[in-house]
């Protein structure tokens, strides 16, 4: 009866989500900016290209900042550097997130009860604090942000990797693999990691949403990602002077309604992906 | 049940003692307190003495022995700016942070609840794609840009609220001056907490309406009223108390950058200059108390969950 494969499902229950699909074609649109900023930016956005503090005109679309350089390119640029310190450090953080559930869940024992009770050490403090105590130590930029963010944020994907290893420990095809003699790796890598993909995307993508979240509001205090580089969070860090903030809305409305369309996007995206993946579903 | 809760309690014990350590270690990663005094000024073996007098020259183990239990007698150490307690300092500034993660959390509980249980029993009406859509609109804000938003409309535009401080200057302050200070930064707090917290809700409510004994009162035909208001909401209990319990770190999270923003006189606040000041004890000082506050707020959701929950495994 069912000749449909599972990808096809996933794809079907995925395109139930209006707000989602439109999310993804969203999410591209912006993705395909940051990725070609270099041709399709206006001007160089490091340099000085017009007046000082220019409201938006037909020359410059979003204005000049307080120093004369175009609010337009320095947008397409932030966007590119706050995508690939939320990417990065989502990839830094699962990585580490599902070796460590992996250990904790299938050996047991010692190794469980060490990493799941220093799982709880790192998630009990409070996670922006953690990352502005690294900031101030490592000093903020680029890397060490990405870095910071991706040693912070794996305890979550951690707990949830160990929690389904223990389950599917117990089935009769991984047991068939241990009473078979398989190779260790192959029973981890091969037979329980593809199996609990899904559960690891879906929190992949709330970890994404997050360390957009959390670059910005740490370069919004000044302790991420340093000028001259533009990211979406230090943009609007000039907002926290009151004539930016009263007579220059063009420079701090849109870097911030880009950082709300693309958590949101990707929020969406998510929920979309944790209903379409859900294997009792319909 | 009394095992329950010890077992509990004695496994929170060594993750209390590891915080302490990881604490220490960022610490000493910090750099010591050495550095500041090192300068033209001051002989290497005025430097050398003072690395005996505060038991420098010890190994690490002993240093953090000696610093644990100067901790147990209440010692958080001195702050490297002001040369103040660190924990004179906490004490000094703790009272307004808890007065806004206080009213934050019961505002955002205030409309998290009611939304989420609205939203699991009117499924896929229009209203619930409302609460939905807003709710991923509440955990996609980012905190100080929706407090941008505000000053500019309620402070600039409109001169209705105070953007920054808890009290007018130069006035005799009530409470009413507080409230009106406290309007903008709880918005934002609860309005962020309220977006995931939301959707915790309506799936826990959704699961909770699907159960056996909900469909047997609906059988009983005691009402709609009924079966809602007092058969699911007292059960809808259990993901109320795990959402303050994951509400506790967010709080503290986002009161730094919250407080930084409103310049509300906290810890957040505190931290925040300690933090641009590089003064490592205030810093670590606020990151343990908030730890083990964190830590202990666990501990009573996993005891709470007991009690409210029959059902739930002890062992």
């Amino acid at each position: 009866m069912n000749s449909e494969s599972y990808m096809q499902t996933v794809i079907r229950r995925f395109r139930r989500h209006h707000l989602a699909a439109v999310s993804l074609l969203v999410l591209f649109v912006i993705v395909a900016a940051a990725l070609l900023a270099p041709v399709i930016a206006p001007y160089d956005p490091d340099e000085l290209a017009g007046p000082f503090s220019g409201a938006p005109s037909r020359e410059f679309w979003l204005g000049t900042d307080q120093i004369g350089r175009d609010v337009l390119s320095r947008l397409l640029y932030a966007t590119r550097i706050s995508l690939l310190v939320g990417v990065m450090a989502t990839v830094i953080s699962t990585v580490i997130g599902v070796i460590l559930g992996l250990i904790a869940g299938y050996f047991g024992g010692v190794a469980d009860m060490v990493i799941m009770r220093f799982t709880d050490m790192v998630m009990s403090f409070p996670y922006i604090l953690l990352v502005l105590v690294a900031a101030a130590i490592f000093k903020p930029g680029l890397w060490n942000i990405i870095l910071i963010l991706g040693f912070v944020d794996w305890p979550g994907i951690a707990r949830l990797v160990r929690g389904n290893v223990l389950n599917l420990r117990e089935t009769n095809f991984v047991k068939g693999n241990i009473v078979a003699g398989m190779p260790l790796r192959h029973i981890l890598f091969s037979e329980i990691l593809p199996n609990t993909v899904a559960p690891i995307l879906i929190y992949a993508t709330s970890v994404l949403a997050l360390s957009i979240l959390d670059e910005a509001a740490l370069s919004f205090l000044g302790q991420g990602v340093q000028p001259p580089t533009a990211s979406l969070g230090n943009m609007l860090n000039g907002a926290q002077s009151l004539t930016v903030l009263t007579t220059q809305p063009w420079l701090w409305i849109p870097p911030g309604l880009v950082i709300i369309t693309v958590v949101m996007a990707i929020n969406f995206i998510g929920d979309a992906l944790r209903d379409a993946l859900d294997p009792n579903g319909c | 049940m009394g095992k329950y809760i010890l077992k509990r309690i004695l496994v929170a014990i060594p993750v209390l003692i590891g915080i302490t350590i990881i604490d220490y270690a960022i610490m000493c990663l910090a750099g010591s307190p050495l550095q500041m005094l090192q300068g033209p000024r001051v002989s290497e073996a005025a430097v050398e003495a003072k690395k005996i007098a505060l038991g420098l020259d010890q190994p690490a183990y002993i240093q953090y022995f000696v610093w644990l239990g100067q901790l147990l007698h209440g010692n958080l150490g001195y702050s490297m700016k002001s040369y103040q307690s660190v924990s004179s300092m906490i004490g000094s500034h703790i009272g307004p942070t808890l007065l806004l993660m206080g009213v934050s959390l019961i505002v955002s509980l205030l409309m998290a609840v009611p939304a989420g249980i609205y939203s699991a029993i009117h499924q896929y009406s229009k209203g619930d794609y409302a609460v939905v859509t807003l709710s991923f609109l509440g955990s996609s804000v980012p905190g100080f840009f929706l407090s941008l938003l505000l000053i500019y409309l309620f402070t600039v535009r409109l001169g209705w609220l105070p953007s920054s401080g808890m009290t007018t200057l130069g006035t005799q302050s009530g409470a009413g001056d507080v409230a009106k200070h406290m309007v903008m930064p709880v918005l934002v707090l609860s309005f962020s907490m309220a977006g995931s917290n939301i959707r915790y809700i309506r799936s826990a409510m959704l699961e909770i309406l699907q159960q056996d004994y909900l469909r047997t009162a609906k059988a009983k035909g005691i009402g709609r009223f009924l079966v809602i208001n007092k058969h699911a909401l007292r059960n809808a209990l259990v993901p109320i108390i795990t959402v303050i319990g994951m509400e506790i770190p967010v709080l503290f999270g986002g009161a730094v950058i919250i407080e930084q923003i409103f310049s509300w006189p906290g810890l957040g606040l505190m931290t925040m200059s300690a933090i641009s000041n590089r003064d490592y004890p205030v810093i670590m000082g606020v990151c343990l108390l908030s730890a083990v506050v964190v830590l202990a707020a666990n501990l009573v959701t996993d005891i709470l969950y007991a009690l409210v929950d029959p059902t739930i495994q002890l062992d």
